[in-house]
């Protein structure tokens, strides 16, 4: 799977893709892979405040319960609603599935995050592959 | 394999191959193959087995025909679990007690211990076999293609013994822990026999789609047939009328290791906590370990084991609640993180499987 290149990623696996001041948000491919099936979003709610590194929802696959950290902080304007009713979208398409759109009250965060050939050897330092 | 590896029990145990929603719907609607020799196999031999199973089972194994088996436990003297197991009659005096992967040890002893007042041997025979369990509604036509017994000869929880995958005198019984059809065969547990059944098993299955199944589809199959996990729903300090067991536990054969108390607990008006279903009904999943609180926002009790339900779709839990909020259509709340997320008390088990011509 490729990491498209104009993502941004951060070390818990979640993505951005980031357009100026605006960016949306989601789980890469690893995740949804490592989770298995996904069966319930717990979204943000619009206009909540995220910040960087901190939970702002979770994702739960059959088993298990993941929370999902915000790669930046700003706003939530727009929250993914397809995904109540159609949570397994992440597992067909990580990379389009986003789960919120934020406006970033720093988008100079952006720089410390992970390119996606730095998350690509990330994750496969990680595995051991 | 390709399969997701965990730690259960002491044991190296897959978790999902292909995908726990997959592989819980090819047992629902198809096959499915597990590997559960983590489970262990004691035998008891002698004069007076069938005394040594009755003092030590709650079920009663009088009750058995040679060839068949039953869903039973072994309990403590103050009436909680020490394993639900599954008692074979091979012959009056030959018993075999399966029992589960993570107890096995102490179920042993337990046996042994107990056991030895009574005239007959007890083997532990778990590391000499593997066992496979074959389950959904294409589990029949699937082994069929590979034994010589007459497979519609075997009732549910009747067992027989033939050839399997060429191999003679193998253990073939009509068991399961999924709420469907199926069967859990015994074969020699060498790797390489091992090895060539399962791909056999999966070459039969093929045109059903048969699927090779982990431990989590396993999980999400035996809790839509409300089936107990031990730690969960059965453990020692829960005891036979809490966990709903009351079915198997038969008081009326005699004493046996536990029956004094549950005699008591009887006299006293029964349990004071019971477990229910519950069925999710506002959006959240309950979970093992949450807690289930009643409307004034008081907690009354917890999950013993909550999943989304592949088959169902939807959430559901077994949870212990005192029992004035047993009755089915009971509106509870379950703590879901922060949320407090309504659920309703339902009859067990939440699926039964569709009624057929054996």
């Amino acid at each position: 799977m490729a990491y498209p290149a104009n993502y941004r990623y951060t070390r818990e696996h979640e993505w951005i893709e980031a357009d100026g001041k605006t960016g949306r948000v989601g789980i890469t491919d690893y995740a949804q892979n490592s989770l298995g099936d996904i069966v319930f979003v717990e979204s943000p709610k619009v206009g909540a405040s995220v910040k960087k590194g901190e939970v702002f929802g979770s994702v739960e696959s059959v088993k298990a319960v993941s929370d999902l950290y915000s790669p930046v902080t700003g706003t939530v304007t727009e929250v993914n609603e397809e995904l109540a009713s159609a949570p397994e979208k992440i597992n067909s398409d990580a990379h389009s599935a986003w789960i919120m759109k934020v406006e970033l009250s720093d988008p100079a965060e952006l720089e410390s995050l992970l390119s996606a050939a730095d998350y690509e050897k990330y994750i496969a330092e990680e595995t051991g592959h | 394999m390709g399969a997701k590896m965990v730690d259960f029990g002491g044991w190296d145990m897959p978790v999902e191959y292909s995908g726990l929603i997959a592989e819980h719907m090819a047992v629902r609607t198809g096959v499915g193959l597990f590997d559960v020799s983590h489970m262990g196999d004691i035998q008891l031999r002698g004069p007076e087995s069938f005394q040594a199973v009755q003092h030590i089972c709650m079920n009663d194994a009088a009750k058995l025909q040679v060839g068949q088996a039953q869903y039973s436990a072994m309990l403590y003297p103050q009436g909680t679990f020490v394993d639900d197991v599954i008692v074979h009659k091979f012959s009056d005096n030959d018993y075999l007690i399966v029992i589960n992967a993570g107890t096995r040890e102490k179920d042993y002893n337990w046996v042994r211990t107990n056991a030895q007042k009574f005239h007959c041997h007890v083997s532990d025979y778990s590391d000499y076999y593997t066992q496979l369990a074959i389950q959904g509604p294409k589990a029949a036509e699937t082994l069929q293609k590979l034994t010589n017994v007459d497979l519609s000869t075997i009732k549910f929880y009747w067992f027989k013994w033939g050839t399997v995958c060429g191999l003679p005198n193998t253990l073939i019984a009509r068991t399961g822990y999924t709420g469907e059809d199926g069967f859990e065969i015994y074969i020699p547990s060498d790797e390489a026999t091992s090895k060539r059944v399962w791909e056999e098993v999966l070459e039969a299955g093929r045109e059903f789609g048969i699927l090779p199944c982990g431990l989590g589809a396993r999980n999400t199959l035996r809790l839509e047939a409300a089936l107990s996990l031990y730690g969960h729903e059965i453990s020692e300090t829960i005891n036979v009328f809490e966990a709903g067991l009351d079915r198997f536990c038969k008081l009326e054969k005699g004493p046996f290791i536990g029956s004094d108390a549950l005699q008591k607990v009887l006299a006293g008006g029964g349990p004071e906590r019971r477990l229910v279903g519950l069925e999710v009904v506002e959006r959240g999943i309950a979970r093992d370990g949450y807690g289930v609180f009643n409307a004034d926002g008081k907690q009354i009790g917890a999950v013993a084991s909550g999943s989304p339900a592949p088959f169902l779709k939807k959430n559901i839990a077994l949870a212990f609640v005192p029992r004035e909020y047993a009755a089915p259509d009971t509106e509870v709340f379950v703590q879901v993180r922060s949320a407090m997320v309504k659920a309703k008390v339902v009859p067990t088990p939440f699926y039964r499987r569709p009624k057929k011509q054996q």
